[in-house]
C-alpha cells in the first residue's frame, strides 16, 4: 500500500494531508513535487491537497492543471487509481477536466472558513463508503473560490448518475444544488470543497473526515 | 553628484541637528546614498531614538526565556527541546492609506522576522483598531485590512487564531493595524543575525528589488496631514505566493549547516538587513549593488538600499555553501544571488559601476544612533465618576451592549480567516484564547492580543497594567501557564509632552505588572506619530494603544477550558470579588454615552492568584466552562458564554446585595473569572483552600432563556440576533 501526496509551489495542505493519511493508514506517504515526471511505482492513491498552488494566479487550479506531474496523475486516474482532490485540488481536477464544472468566487465573494454540515448523497464509491447515505456529517471548509458552477444538462447528468458524493445542507457559497463534492463517472476521482483531513482526531473537535479515509484504505490496500 | 541641501536634508525627515551630527560622525558631508541610509536608520521606526531609554526599563528576563528583544523576535523554552518564537508589529499608516497591501505586508513582515529565526510558523493573530464604525471611509477601511489579512495569511498557510477589534473617533484618521506570528522551532537550532566569519558570503534571496516603498520607514515616523493618500506609491505591494516558498526553501535551508546569520528585509529594506547583521556581528560588510536583483532597469544605489520590496532576506553562508544553497532556492524558484562578503574594519561599503558609492562606519548607523530623553508630562488622574447611573432595564441594556460595536460578535471577521490550516488549531477564534496544538506533541499554545485603549488613555498607568493582566488572564482560562509577552506600542507624536507622559506611564504599568507576573516581554515595536493633523492646525492623536500579546503554555491540550456552557444544570460561580466599578466600561459609554471616570485598578497579586487557582481548576478536571470577566462586566460574559453555548442561564445575584445593579452587572473590576462546574463541593473546597472569592451565580438551563433573579429575562435567539447583527449591517448593509 502506498500513497501520494502531490506538492505544487503554493500547496499548504499538503503537510495535513500526509498527517492525516499517516493517522489512518499507519503509513506516510511520499511527497511528490510538481516538476516530477513520474510518480513512484506502485501507488495505490493520489491525494491532491489545499492550498494555493502557484498563489492562485491567472485562476485557482490553472497553472497547476498544467504542470508536468498532472498528466501522470491524469494517466492514474483513467487506470482507476483513486484520486482525491480536496478544496485546490478540487479546482485543480476540474481545471484537467478529470472532473466536469468550475468552482467560482464565494457568492458572498469573501474567503470563507466555517464549518459545514454536508449529507451524504453518494455511499457507494470508493472514498464514501464508510458513511450512510443521506447521512449528514460535519467537515471544515476554507475557500475563497469554493462556488460550484455547471451547466444545467451536466448538472442533471451527474445528479442522475450518482455522481455527487456531497451537498452542503446550508448555502456557504452559492454552488449550484447545493454541490460540495463530485465524483467521476467511474467513481475513482473525488473532488471536494470541505477539508476531510481537518476532521481526523479528537484534537480537531469532529473526526467525521476519518471515516473518508479509513473507507477509502480499506477498499484500496 | 547631488549636493545636500537644507531642503534634502528634510526630506528625508532629518532635523538640522541630526544632519550635523551625521557629518561629525563621518567626517564629511554625506553623498545622496549615504544621506539615505543614516535617515532610515536614524528614523523613528528603526532606531526607537524616542522610546529606546525607556523600553530598557521593562522585564525581559525570566529562566525560560532564550532570546529577549533585539533579534528578529522573542525566543522562549517550552520545553522537550522546544521553543516558541514570536513578536507582534505595527503596519498602521500603510494600511490606511492603502488597507489591502497594507495589513497584507503587515502579515508579510511578521511572519518574515519569525522563520527567519529558525521557526515554522504556525498561527498568526491582530490586534485591529478603527474609527467610528459609521465614519464615511471607515467600512472600506475594514473590508480592506480584512480581506488583505486573509489573503496573505490564507495564502501561506498559517492559520489566523485569532485577535481584537476596537472602535473609537480617536482612530477616525490613523486606524491601527498590529499583527502577530507565534512560530515554532526546535531550542537548538535557533537562528541569529549576527554577521560574523570576515570573507564569509553575502547571500540575496526572495524577490527581486523594486521601487515599491521607498521611504516607507521615514512615512511610519512622521504625522499623518490629509494628503496622506498621495503617498500611496510608499506602500509596498506583497505577493504571499512567493512568501511562502520563501518559508519553504528558508527552512529547508535551515535544516543543513550552511547559515551563519540571517535577517529578513523589513521596514528599510537592504539597509536595515545589513547594518543590523554587520552591526550586531561587530564586523564590516561590503556590497556590490551591480549584483542586487532588480525588478525594474536602471535602479540606483539609493533605491535599492531604501526600497521595501517585500518577501526578501539576507544572509551569511559559511564558505563553500553557496552552490547547494543555491540549488535549494533554485527549485522553490527565488532569486539567489552573492551580493558581497563580510569585511573587517567596521565599515558598510556599497560598489557600484566601479566606484565606491558608500563608506561608512557602522557605530553611527545603529549603537551610535541619537537616544532622546523627550520630556513628559504625566497624565493627570482622572476624577471619581460623580453619578453612577443605574440600568432601568437590565436586559435591554444588555442587548444593547451585546449589539454595540465593543461587543459584537466579530465573526464577519474570522470568517474570512483560515483558523485552521495546518489542523493544529484546539481553540478556534471567540475564545479568551486561541489554543494551538505543538505539531506531534500533546502540547498546546495559548495565543491572546488584549489592550483596552480607553483605560490607557484614563490612566496609562493602570491601562498597561491592565493590558498585560488582561492578557494573563485571558490565557489563565484557557488553561495556559502564561509564559511571556510581545508587544506594539502605538502612541501618538512623541514630541509632544502629554503623548510622552501616555508612553512613559503606560510602559511603567505594563513593567510592573509583568515583573508582578513573572511575564516578561521578550519582543516587540514601537509606532509612533500616530496622528492626524486637520485642516484647522488641530491634531487628532489615537488613544494610546499598547497592544500586548501574550503566550502560554498547556502540558496536554485535552486539558484546556472554552468558554461555552457545556450543559444543562451544571452550577454557575464567580471567581473574584462582587464587582463595582463603573468608571470607563462599556455600560457607560455605549448605554450612556459618557467616557468617564478613572479604569478599574489591577491589583496584581489577585490577577496571580486567581489565574494560578483557575488554571488548577481546569488541570484537575473541576470546571467545565470558564470565561475572564473584562468589557461589558458579568452579565456580558454570563451572555457570551450562554450564546457559546447555545445553553441559558437561571442567575440569582440578590445576595449579593448590590447599592448599584448596573455597577454589579456591568462594572469592569479585573481579576475575575466566571466557571461552571459539576462539583461545586471540590470547587467550593478549593476555593477556601486557597482564600479565593467564589460567588454562586446560579443555574445553566436548556431553556434558551437568561433569566436574573426571577424577573429580569431575555431569549437567546434576541441577544444572539443584536450580537451577530452588528457586522453584517454595518460590512453589507445599504450604504
Amino acid at each position: 500500500m502506498k500513497s501520494a501526496v502531490i506538492v505544487f509551489p503554493g500547496s499548504n495542505c499538503d503537510r495535513d494531508m500526509a498527517s492525516a493519511i499517516e493517522s489512518v493508514s499507519g503509513r506516510a506517504p511520499e511527497m511528490v513535487w510538481h516538476r516530477d515526471s513520474d510518480l513512484p511505482a506502485g501507488v495505490d492513491f493520489i491525494a491532491i491537497p489545499g492550498g494555493f498552488s502557484y498563489g492562485d494566479y491567472l485562476r485557482s487550479g490553472a497553472m497547476a492543471a498544467r504542470s508536468p506531474i498532472i498528466a501522470v496523475v491524469r494517466e492514474a486516474a483513467e487506470r482507476g487509481t483513486p484520486v482525491l482532490g480536496v478544496c485546490n485540488g478540487f479546482q485543480i481536477l476540474t481545471e484537467t477536466g478529470l472532473l466536469p464544472g468550475a468552482l467560482m468566487r464565494n457568492k458572498s465573494m469573501h474567503f470563507t472558513c466555517r464549518d459545514a454540515a454536508l449529507r451524504v448523497e453518494n455511499a457507494r464509491s470508493v472514498f464514501t463508503h464508510g458513511y450512510d447515505e443521506g447521512e449528514t456529517i460535519h467537515v471544515p471548509v476554507a475557500h475563497h473560490d469554493g462556488n460550484y458552477q455547471t451547466d444545467a444538462d451536466v448538472l442533471d447528468r451527474i445528479e442522475g448518475e450518482g455522481q455527487v458524493a456531497f451537498r452542503y445542507l446550508d448555502d456557504i457559497n452559492g454552488s449550484a444544488r447545493g454541490i460540495a463534492g463530485i465524483l467521476n463517472a467511474k467513481g475513482n476521482v473525488l473532488g471536494m470543497m470541505p477539508h476531510p483531513e481537518r476532521a481526523i482526531e479528537k484534537a480537531h473537535g469532529n473526526m467525521d473526515g476519518r471515516r473518508l479515509f479509513e473507507g477509502l484504505f480499506e477498499k484500496v490496500f | 553628484m547631488t549636493e545636500i541641501t537644507p531642503e534634502i536634508v528634510a526630506e528625508h525627515g532629518l532635523s538640522p541637528e541630526e544632519y550635523d551630527r551625521i557629518v561629525a560622525a563621518i567626517g564629511r558631508e554625506p553623498n545622496l546614498v549615504e544621506l539615505g541610509i543614516f535617515s532610515v536608520m536614524w528614523s523613528e521606526h528603526c532606531s526607537y531614538k524616542s522610546s529606546r531609554l525607556h523600553l530598557k526599563k521593562l522585564p525581559t528576563e525570566a529562566p525560560w526565556v532564550i532570546c529577549g528583544p533585539g533579534e528578529n523576535a522573542g525566543v522562549i523554552d517550552i520545553g522537550d527541546g522546544q521553543a516558541a518564537i514570536f513578536k507582534m508589529e505595527s503596519h498602521n499608516h500603510p494600511s490606511y492609506i492603502e488597507p489591502y497591501q497594507g495589513a497584507a505586508t503587515g502579515v508579510g513582515g511578521i511572519l518574515r522576522d519569525v522563520f527567519t529565526m529558525g521557526a515554522r510558523p504556525v498561527a498568526n493573530m491582530n490586534a485591529l483598531r478603527f474609527g467610528r464604525p459609521d465614519h464615511p471611509k471607515m467600512r472600506h477601511l475594514i473590508a480592506g485590512v480584512v480581506a488583505g489579512i486573509g489573503g496573505y495569511g490564507n495564502c501561506v498557510g498559517v492559520p489566523t487564531v485569532g485577535g481584537e477589534t476596537n472602535f473609537h473617533r480617536a482612530y477616525d484618521g490613523n486606524i491601527l493595524v498590529n499583527a502577530m506570528t507565534v512560530g515554532v522551532a526546535d531550542a537548538d537550532r535557533i537562528f541569529y543575525s549576527a554577521a560574523t566569519g570576515v570573507g564569509n558570503p553575502i547571500v540575496y534571496v526572495g524577490s527581486k528589488t523594486g521601487r515599491d516603498g521607498i521611504h516607507g520607514a521615514t512615512m511610519a515616523s512622521a504625522d499623518f496631514d490629509e494628503d496622506s493618500e498621495e503617498k500611496r506609491p510608499t506602500v509596498q505591494v506583497g505577493d504571499p505566493f512567493t512568501e511562502k516558498l520563501l518559508i519553504e526553501a528558508c527552512l529547508e535551508l535551515m535544516a543543513t549547516d550552511a547559515i551563519v546569520a540571517i535577517q529578513d528585509m523589513g521596514a528599510a529594506g537592504l539597509t536595515s538587513s545589513s547594518v543590523e547583521m554587520a552591526t550586531n556581528g561587530g564586523v564590516g560588510i561590503r556590497l556590490d549593488m551591480d549584483k542586487v536583483p532588480c525588478r525594474e532597469e536602471g535602479m540606483t544605489p539609493y533605491e535599492m538600499m531604501l526600497s521595501e520590496s517585500q518577501e526578501r532576506m539576507l544572509m551569511v553562508l559559511k564558505p563553500g555553501k553557496e552552490e547547494m544553497a543555491k540549488a535549494i532556492f533554485e527549485k522553490w524558484e527565488l532569486d539567489f544571488a552573492v551580493i558581497g562578503e563580510v569585511t573587517e574594519g567596521g565599515h558598510m561599503v556599497l560598489t557600484f559601476e566601479g566606484e565606491t558609492v558608500c563608506d561608512i562606519p557602522l557605530g553611527p548607523l545603529a549603537d551610535e544612533a541619537p537616544e532622546y530623553d523627550r520630556p513628559y508630562v504625566e497624565t493627570p488622574r482622572p476624577a471619581p465618576l460623580e453619578d453612577e447611573p443605574d440600568s432601568k432595564d437590565v436586559m435591554a441594556d444588555l442587548e444593547a451592549m451585546m449589539g454595540s460595536p465593543a461587543l459584537a460578535s466579530r465573526r464577519w471577521i474570522w470568517q474570512q480567516y483560515d483558523s485552521q490550516v495546518g489542523a493544529n488549531t484546539v481553540q478556534k477564534p471567540g475564545g479568551d484564547a486561541a489554543v494551538v496544538r505543538v505539531h506531534g506533541t500533546t502540547k498546546a499554545l495559548g495565543i491572546t492580543t488584549d489592550c483596552t485603549p480607553r483605560y490607557c488613555f484614563a490612566d496609562p498607568r493602570e491601562g498597561g497594567k491592565q493590558a498585560i493582566a488582561e492578557t494573563y488572564r485571558n490565557l489563565s482560562a484557557v488553561g495556559a501557564r502564561p509564559l511571556a509577552v510581545t508587544n506594539c506600542l502605538n502612541f501618538a507624536n512623541p514630541q509632544r509632552p502629554e503623548i510622552m507622559g501616555q508612553f512613559v506611564g503606560c510602559l511603567e504599568g505594563m513593567g510592573e505588572a509583568c515583573r508582578a507576573l513573572d511575564y516578561p516581554i521578550v519582543s516587540g515595536n514601537v509606532s509612533l506619530y500616530n496622528e492626524t493633523r486637520l485642516d484647522d492646525g488641530s491634531s487628532m492623536a489615537i488613544l494610546p494603544t499598547p497592544a500586548i500579546g501574550g503566550v502560554g503554555l498547556l502540558d496536554d491540550w485535552e486539558k484546556s477550558a472554552s468558554l461555552a456552557f457545556k450543559a444543562a444544570d451544571e452550577q454557575i460561580f464567580l471567581v473574584g470579588e462582587t464587582p463595582h466599578h463603573l468608571g470607563q466600561s462599556v455600560f457607560l459609554k455605549e448605554v450612556h454615552g459618557r467616557e468617564e471616570g478613572p479604569p478599574p485598578p489591577v491589583d496584581l497579586e489577585l490577577e496571580r492568584r486567581h489565574g494560578e487557582f483557575v488554571r488548577t481548576a481546569i488541570g484537575e478536571g473541576l470546571v467545565s466552562a470558564v470565561h475572564d470577566i473584562s468589557d461589558g462586566g458579568l452579565l456580558v460574559a454570563l451572555a457570551e458564554m450562554a450564546l457559546a453555548g447555545g445553553m441559558g442561564a437561571d442567575l440569582h445575584l440578590e445576595r449579593l446585595n448590590a447599592r448599584n445593579r448596573a455597577a454589579m452587572l456591568f462594572g469592569e473590576d479585573q481579576a475575575r473569572y466566571v466557571v461552571t462546574t459539576t462539583d461545586p463541593d471540590a470547587l467550593r473546597k478549593s476555593a477556601k483552600e486557597n482564600g479565593i472569592a467564589l460567588e454562586p451565580l446560579g443555574t445553566t438551563r436548556d431553556d434558551g432563556q437568561i433569566t436574573l433573579d426571577g424577573n429580569d429575562s431575555i431569549a437567546l435567539d434576541r441577544l444572539r440576533a443584536a450580537h451577530e447583527g452588528f457586522f453584517p449591517t454595518l460590512m453589507e448593509g445599504e450604504l
